[in-house]
């Protein structure tokens, strides 16, 4: 009994794990397509902290990139 | 897994695949369930992409993941930034999946489920798929060169111009197309506009939160607009039964043609994080979510084909759009097996971002499989409709009649029953005035999927929910593609005009922002105007256009991708991509031709404008005069790209001759070899 229970324990623990780890990349791949990690990205190489003006500096350095940016139809 | 057991599941794999193609394609007389759709398709990308892909990336391309890649090694923490496979895989899917793949499948189901279907697999298996995987690592070997740079250095500087020509023509036409199915779907419609017209103010409300309240908080943002959009698409019933407010929000086609071309030309103008970006974010939210929700419906509800596998239209006499399955299936199908325009992203953002070599196979081949998936899906979406009532939403009045009785009558006499109680019932359930002449695909589309979610979740209760939001998913979708195709093409256009005059160049000078972006939007405002005023519907010349012009491109990209192959060494493989290349050959010069020169007014676009002016007598009024220019137009636009693209073939062939016959030197210009850093960290 004892051995089925953490037979199960185990397989529990690994299924939340690969869960887990799917929903990690889940959210990084989404922080990518909303711009969060560039954000993040250009914080630390301007060493500033978030702000409506640093924001507003990371969407002047962004504009002409963006902009240019194609989507598929 | 043994060697024998791997052997074994692709057996399986391959007969079970094998099985559901042969009930897909030799089913007649009885309705199949649309998951045979699901497992063929599913079974032919597993195979194309254990087998197919891998044989391209170890024989053709030699993959080498040992070989640091421009992100590693230009990591600027900006533009070059190494990430990981699986956010790529999603960055790029995100990129690549627009309305196309939803649209041309549910045009060309006018044909039957079958052409269309099998199409979808083939094409994106052999072409669409291993176009977007080969540009992607030639991009990347070439410090993620743009198509039409690599264009340039390997063929010569006619490539580059035919390149350059080729995408600012597809924009434009596509801008014309894309704006038209939504003016179809809006049209008289005051529910679907009043929701369309929320959407400007909630992401404008989303550009000025996320820039002044919560800086940098997109996720959180995008599900703040998403909450609001659905009060928006729940307060469109009030819009619509409020008599005043139904006033305001019933527009005409010409008055949404209008106000779409104002709004396109505003977007383009206003700065890119109030408009552009929230509603990028939005958008992508939303179909993002749609696409899951879609396959999770057709997972859940099974349901059955209603259409047959063939329509007596594959002689070329369709309501939807004229013209026999050969050429027009293929083009009209367009992104869903492949597009020209994927190149674009292939060369454009990703190729900055891997890491390895060995992930283009994942992210170039796997993405372009689940974007042709999303295409199974819409073609599932428009076959689970009855044929009478598919042909009732998508054929124009100028085919079937104005008046419900007559187009009935019209549809019916076809072999495909429908009655005006019918369409009517539909459209009360859907919460629309009317459902007949609403060409585009877009609404064929929304109560196809409508008729999925309703029976998945919530009933018939909720089928007029459920489409409105169908139709505010593609008309987000579409608006979100007209804002940022009108800055693309405004770019292009002042990177050109910077070689005449320089100011004309400078991206970030009003005067030149104004004038460019009245160029972009007057020349793609024009077919729109032209698509709302054709008696035929306008899908019927703008689509195949669209279709032409973007399998265009993706043959000056697989012309490319095969010089680069030769001049690798690697010519005894080149029938990877010249195979795709010879096939599109065929197809797109074959529907120009037909396009252009066709004798049946429906066709032909020359024919079209001399029957008007026959019929004209030689004392045509205005809007003839109008409709015998944008014949003539139409066929110009063709007949100049179709031009360029056999001059940039030419180029290529004789450069191929003169390499395999020993007369020029074969070298591809690629970056030269750095090993990448991840080998040597990861050695012990």
């Amino acid at each position: 009994m004892r051995a089925a229970l953490r037979t199960v324990s185990t397989l529990v623990r690994k299924v939340v794990g690969i869960l887990q780890r799917v929903g990690d990349i889940l959210l990084s791949a989404l922080r990518e397509i909303f711009d969060e990690s560039a954000y993040a990205r250009f914080l630390a190489r301007q060493q500033r902290t978030s702000s409506p003006e640093a924001y507003a500096s990371f969407w002047k350095e962004q504009e002409t990139a963006r902009a240019r940016r194609p989507k598929c139809c | 897994m043994p060697k024998w057991s791997k052997a074994l599941l692709w057996l399986g794999v391959s007969l079970l695949g094998a099985l559901a193609l042969g009930t897909i394609a030799l089913h007649r007389g009885e309705n199949i369930n649309a998951m045979w759709l699901v497992v063929a398709a599913v079974c032919s990308y597993a195979i194309g992409y254990r087998f197919y892909s891998k044989f391209i990336a170890a024989k053709v391309l030699v993959l080498d993941s040992t070989r640091a890649t421009p992100a590693e090694r230009l990591d600027d923490g900006r533009d070059f930034v190494p990430t990981n496979k699986w956010v790529v895989f999603g960055h790029h899917f995100a990129a690549i999946a627009g309305p196309g793949p939803l649209v041309g499948p549910v045009l060309a189901a006018q044909f039957g489920y079958l052409p269309g279907t099998l199409w979808i697999l083939a094409g994106a298996v052999f072409g669409g798929c291993v176009q977007d995987f080969v540009i992607l690592l030639f991009s990347i070997r070439r410090d993620g060169k743009s198509l039409t740079e690599m264009a340039k250095s390997e063929i010569g500087r006619l490539g580059g111009f035919v390149a350059y020509v080729a995408i600012i023509t597809i924009i434009v036409v596509l801008l014309g197309a894309v704006a038209l199915i939504v003016v179809n779907a809006l049209k008289d419609s005051p529910w679907g506009t009043f929701t369309i017209a929320m959407t400007i103010p909630i992401a404008l409300l989303m550009g000025i939160y996320l820039r002044r309240l919560r800086p940098g908080k997109v996720l959180e943002t995008s599900a703040i607009g998403v909450v609001l959009v659905m009060l928006a698409i729940w307060g469109g019933q009030w819009a619509a039964h409020n008599p005043a407010m139904a006033k305001i929000f019933t527009l005409t086609a010409p008055t949404l043609a209008v106000l779409i071309i104002i709004y396109g030309y505003a977007a383009s103008a206003l700065p890119v994080w109030l408009l552009l970006a929230p509603r990028d974010y939005l958008s992508t939210f939303v179909k993002l979510g749609t696409i899951a929700l879609l396959a999770i419906g057709i997972v859940a509800m099974r349901p059955t084909l209603h259409m047959p596998p063939l329509t007596r239209f594959i002689d070329g006499t369709g309501p939807v759009f004229a013209g026999k399955i050969f050429p027009f299936a293929f083009i009209t199908i367009a992104c869903g097996a492949i597009s020209g325009f994927h190149a674009l992203i292939s060369s454009g953002t990703t190729p900055k971002l891997l890491q390895r070599e060995g992930e283009t196979r994942m992210v170039g081949y796997g993405a372009m499989m689940a974007e042709s998936l999303v295409a199974i899906m819409a073609t599932v979406a428009a076959c689970v409709l009855q044929p009478g009532i598919y042909f009732a939403i998508n054929s124009p009045a100028g085919i079937v009649g104005q008046l419900p009785e007559a187009a009935v009558a019209t549809i019916s006499g076809w072999g495909f029953p429908v009655t005006a109680g019918d369409m009517q019932a539909l459209a009360q359930a859907v919460g629309e005035q009317t459902l007949f002449n609403r060409t585009g695909g877009a609404p064929a589309f929304a109560v196809g999927m409508a008729h999925i979610f309703s029976n998945s979740l919530g009933g018939q209760a909720v089928m007029a929910i459920w489409y409105h939001f169908a139709i505010m998913f593609e008309a987000l979708f579409i608006l979100t593609i007209l804002d940022a195709g009108t800055r693309v093409g405004r770019f292009m256009l002042q990177d050109a005009l910077g070689h005449i005059w320089k100011p004309l160049g400078r991206t970030s000078w009003y005067p030149s922002i104004l004038v460019t972006s009245a160029l972009i939007v007057g020349a793609w405002g024009s077919f729109l105007w032209q698509g709302v005023k054709d008696p035929l519907g306008g899908i019927n010349s703008l689509w195949p256009l669209f279709g032409i012009s973007n399998q265009l491109l993706a043959t000056v990209a697989l012309c490319v991708a095969t010089t680069i192959i030769v001049k690798m060494g690697r010519a005894r493989y080149m029938l990877v991509t010249l195979a795709p290349l010879a096939w599109l050959v065929s197809v797109t010069f074959t529907a120009s031709y037909h396009k252009i020169l066709d004798p049946n007014p429906r066709i032909g676009f020359l024919a079209h404008a001399q029957q008007l002016a026959e019929k004209a007598a030689g004392n045509p009024t205005h809007t003839v005069s109008q409709l015998i220019f944008n014949d003539r137009l139409d066929a110009s636009v063709t007949g100049v790209l179709v031009i360029l693209v056999a001059l940039i073939l030419i180029e290529s062939t004789t450069l191929w001759i003169k390499i395999l016959s020993g007369r020029s030197e074969a070298r591809a210009k690629e970056t030269p070899f750095v090993l990448s850093r991840w080998v040597a960290e990861e050695q012990p």
